[in-house]
């Protein structure tokens, strides 16, 4: 199935859960969140939480900035959701 | 300066972006002697391994998520809900960027993802333009604080408008008021103290610096004199001289 992460495509093999899909890319668990589509899932409830064909998932975790989308590289603009 | 009912005994927030070194980074915030500073929620990057910003920060400081870079009220609404679900922490500065060039805020979508957020337990530290009517809407709508600016973000123009902060400290005199982006240099940072603000969060004028660590003492000086200042209450202007010695007695 198709699913998106972070607004990339992404075929996927089998019916893996949120849980699986956070593993396989490789991704430090601690301090960071996730949404599909457009919900928070907690991360209790990642290992529980199955993917479906078509999910839109957006992974955040936290940068240096203060205001109006400054970030750690100068003049870098970086739009949350396009 | 107090926030929710938390007391923080310094009256500086700062930002966590623009430095040129984390190095740089952590001594600007050690020397500032803040002990609250703000952190942008974005994407993970999928195409490599990116080790955690906030190893970078002292685990003292509590962490304030900011939804800086958001555009609608949509948009801030959910990015603060991640945030708290990362953190664990209800605290978020409320942020809704009406335009690119100015990054001026938009006070109607603030007002709205406002709301929102104060429904869902948040603890909501609202930028906005500085306006005492959306002052007074914030504050019915549940904020912790009000946030306004002194000068576009990053700009380093100082306090642009102080008879409208004047004006919403004294018409709000029990809200905390927290001036927030615009400041350049002590100087600024000691007149919004002056005009009756309870705190000051920065960025850029510690972070660009020729010398952060040394900008971060000055704000943090600055801070304390304004308030101060405050405090003793100043003379008045006058148009002309007024002698602080006796007029009498002076030799012929």
């Amino acid at each position: 199935m198709r699913v998106y992460v972070n607004g990339e495509s992404r075929e996927i093999q089998g019916n893996p859960s949120l849980a699986e899909l956070i593993t396989e890319l490789d991704l430090p668990a601690a301090r960071i969140a996730v949404e599909v589509n457009r919900e928070v899932v907690r991360r209790g409830e990642w290992g529980s939480r199955m993917l479906q064909d078509e999910d839109k998932i957006e992974i955040v975790h936290f940068v240096g900035g203060g205001f109006g989308g400054s970030s750690p590289q100068r003049g870098t603009k970086v739009k949350l959701y396009p | 300066m107090i926030i929710a009912g938390r007391e923080f005994s310094s009256r500086l927030i700062i930002g966590t972006g623009k430095y040129r070194s984390y190095d740089e980074m952590r001594s600007a915030h050690e020397a500032s002697g803040a002990e609250m500073v703000t952190v942008a929620v974005r994407r993970v990057p999928l195409d490599r391994s990116t080790e955690s910003f906030l190893d970078h920060l002292s685990p003292t400081l509590q962490i304030l998520p900011n939804t800086a870079g958001c555009y609608t009220a949509d948009d801030a609404v959910r990015t603060a809900r991640l945030a708290r679900e990362a953190l664990q922490t209800d605290l978020v500065k409320l942020e809704v960027i009406g335009d690119q060039t100015t990054l001026f805020p938009d006070n109607e979508q603030t007002l709205a993802a406002a709301r929102i957020l104060v429904k869902e337990g948040f603890v909501v530290l609202p930028y906005f333009n500085d306006d005492l009517i959306m002052a007074k809407k914030l504050l019915d709508a549940g904020c912790a604080a009000i946030m306004p600016l002194a000068a576009p973000i990053g700009s380093g123009l100082g306090v642009q408008n102080p008879a409208t902060l004047r004006i919403m400290r004294e018409q709000l005199p029990d809200a905390t008021m927290i001036v927030d982006a615009g400041v350049g240099t002590a100087s600024d940072a000691a007149i919004a103290m002056e005009l009756g603000a309870d705190g000051v969060l920065m960025n850029t004028a510690i972070a660009e610096a020729a010398d952060p660590a040394k900008m971060a003492t000055a704000m943090k000086l600055a801070i304390e004199a304004g308030r101060l200042a405050y405090l003793a209450g100043r003379m008045p202007k006058r148009l002309y001289a007024s002698a602080s010695s006796p007029l009498a007695g002076v030799i012929k």
